[in-house]
């Protein structure tokens, strides 16, 4: 067990300040501060804020996960960070906190993708990732389905949003049904006790549509369709039926994910789906999933709620298998990228090695 | 002492190692735009040009602005990494007060750096025998709102070179030199004072909260 590379990951793509420690595939620590609360008076992520907090909650965390994990840095053998896609100015924070701790520690800094992340976190919970996989990922700021040769390596974009995020839809229909941010919670709850009755339109499901913008997804729609129900219903002085519309909201999304990435399963010959993203918390998600991935005869795989929103285990865990299949480090010069490629999983580096080792030998 | 001191607040990526009488290596390089790929780099060359290993390192000083947010978090959060990682102290130092120290100048005078959206920050400094002490506290705002009496000193930052008509009497250095802000945390902390690490941003971020923009609204 002992030759397998400890690394410690960082994320800070958004509002979570995160830092986990992987062992080769094990877990040791997934530690976060988030700076959702500050947020919430805003009605979304405020990017400074975003920022500020994670300047102040790095080093609080990075000694907090250690601390919990019994780690000592001098024991890490690589650092990861998520250099993109995200808030260019959150990034920038994560990443030159790494670049320190590979510069105090003289151990190789990998420059990893935020998406890749989402997907390399199953292998921590649930083994090693099989070769290829289909990954939906699905969160406030993506909606991609992926597939999956080789995450350290090798990622096909399928198809993606068109417009919002799933997450950004379910934020913004909880504004419009008067619930509290980040949505994607509240909505789920508030699902629970409710019947799912309204038709609310599937985006991109149409004949026309599936042959242009097949694995595609579109929630713009969606979500002006639930915000002109409820205002119909405001307008004709009724209640509105918060629960209920929440349910057909839920249900509506929830449908068009998980077609979709059936789909691309059963047309790509691929026998495995993972689902990741903060949107993978969500209950009826993982139950529809796991109900039409069964009929189908594809194997599921969504890790717990915990390490679906973003967390630095996942990229700890993409560094973890970086190092082990003998990637080469991302070096000291890489940038925060916010619109990074799924395609690039890792920074390549541009010069040289870096003068790490010359630096130790002293 | 060995102290690694570096400023990301103003248009210079700089660092220096310092042993406590001289410099012992350095780097700077201009450009305002990529803190995070230049940084860390520039760490590593001014280690290898004082010959010093980074285990050797006893403290590290940094800016703490005021300066343009992303990039003086970059400095921020790279030295207290370091500092943490290496298990040494992190010392917080007054930008301005570093370029009023290489300044040099005799007499009073005004450091005004650049703060985009057609703002500086600025302070006014008096220099008594090389050494500048700040009579105000930094603030924020347009050049042309300083006091006339201010604008009329001798000005260093590049205040001065982006607001000529307000700001006359402009002269160098215009950028922070990491050397400089090694001589003043080692002078503050001679004189035995705190060092806090802690931001100045000076603005708060740019963003309605829903309860101000919903007044907004109802205002309108």
């Amino acid at each position: 067990m002992t030759d397998e590379p400890l690394v410690l990951g960082i994320e800070t793509s958004c509002d979570e300040t995160g830092v986990g420690i992987v062992r080769g595939e094990t877990l040791l620590v997934d530690a976060i501060a988030s700076s959702v609360d500050e947020h919430a008076r805003f009605g979304g992520v405020v990017p400074e804020v975003a920022s500020r907090a994670h300047l102040e909650a790095m080093v609080p965390t990075i000694e907090r996960a250690c601390a919990t994990a019994g780690v000592a840095l001098t024991d890490l053998d690589g650092i990861a960070v998520t250099s993109g896609p995200g808030l260019a100015g959150a990034l920038m924070v994560g990443v030159a906190s790494a670049k320190a701790l590979g510069i105090g520690l003289g151990v190789p800094v990998y420059g990893v993708n935020h998406l890749a992340s989402h997907v390399a976190v199953d292998i921590v919970e649930h083994g090693p990732l099989p070769e290829p996989t289909m990954a939906l990922l699905v969160s406030g700021g993506h909606s991609s389905l992926l597939l999956v040769p080789d995450v350290t390596d090798d990622i096909r974009p399928l198809g993606s949003t068109i417009d919002d995020a799933a997450g950004e839809a379910f934020d913004k229909v909880a504004r419009v049904l008067g619930l509290p941010f980040p949505g994607g919670p509240h909505i789920d709850r508030a699902a629970r006790d409710g019947a799912i009755e309204i038709d609310f339109p599937r985006g991109l499901t149409s004949g026309r549509d599936m042959e242009r913008h097949r694995y595609d997804f579109s929630f713009s729609g969606l979500k002006t369709a639930v915000s002109r129900w409820v205002q119909a219903r405001q307008a004709a002085g009724e209640d509105v039926p918060v629960a209920d519309v929440a349910a057909s909201f839920q249900e509506a999304v929830t449908d068009v994910l998980t077609r979709k990435a059936i789909l691309a399963c059963q047309e790509q010959g691929v026998g495995h789906l993972q689902i990741g993203g903060g949107v993978a918390a969500n209950t009826r998600l993982r139950a529809m999933a796991q109900e039409r991935c069964d009929r189908a005869g594809i194997q599921l795989r969504v890790p717990r709620p915990g390490l679906c929103t973003d967390n630095g285990a996942m990229v700890a865990s993409l560094g973890a298998q970086m190092m082990a299949k003998g990637r080469v480090p991302s070096g000291l010069d890489f940038p925060a990228d916010s619109s990074m490629p799924v395609t690039d999983v890792h920074n390549e580096p541009a010069g040289p090695a870096s003068a790490h080792d010359a630096l130790h030998a002293g | 002492m060995l102290m690694l001191a570096l400023d990301t607040s103003t248009s210079a990526i700089t660092v220096a190692v310092h042993d406590g009488e001289t410099v012992l290596g350095d780097h700077t390089v201009l450009d305002a735009r990529r803190h995070t790929e230049l940084l860390a780099p520039g760490i590593t060359t001014a280690l290898a040009a004082a010959g010093v290993a980074v285990t050797d390192l006893t403290d590290i000083a940094v800016g703490v602005g005021p300066g343009p947010f992303t990039g003086l978090r970059v400095g921020l959060v790279t030295a207290l990494t370091l500092g943490h990682t290496r298990g040494i102290a992190v010392h917080g130092v007054c930008s301005l007060d570093a370029l009023a120290q290489g300044a040099g100048i005799e007499g009073d005078f005004l450091v005004a750096t650049d703060a985009r959206r057609k703002e500086v920050y600025w302070a006014r400094y008096r220099g008594e025998s090389g050494v500048p002490t700040r009579l105000s506290e930094p603030v924020v705002g347009r050049a042309a709102d300083i006091p006339a009496e201010v604008r009329a000193l001798p000005v260093v930052g590049r205040g001065a070179l982006l607001y000529p008509e307000a700001l006359p009497d402009g002269g160098e250095p215009l950028d922070v030199y990491a050397g400089d802000v090694a001589l003043v945390a080692q002078r503050a902390l001679e004189a035995g004072e705190a060092l806090p690490v802690e931001p100045m941003y000076l603005r708060r971020p740019d963003a309605l909260t829903t309860a101000e923009r919903q007044a907004a609204v109802e205002r309108a």
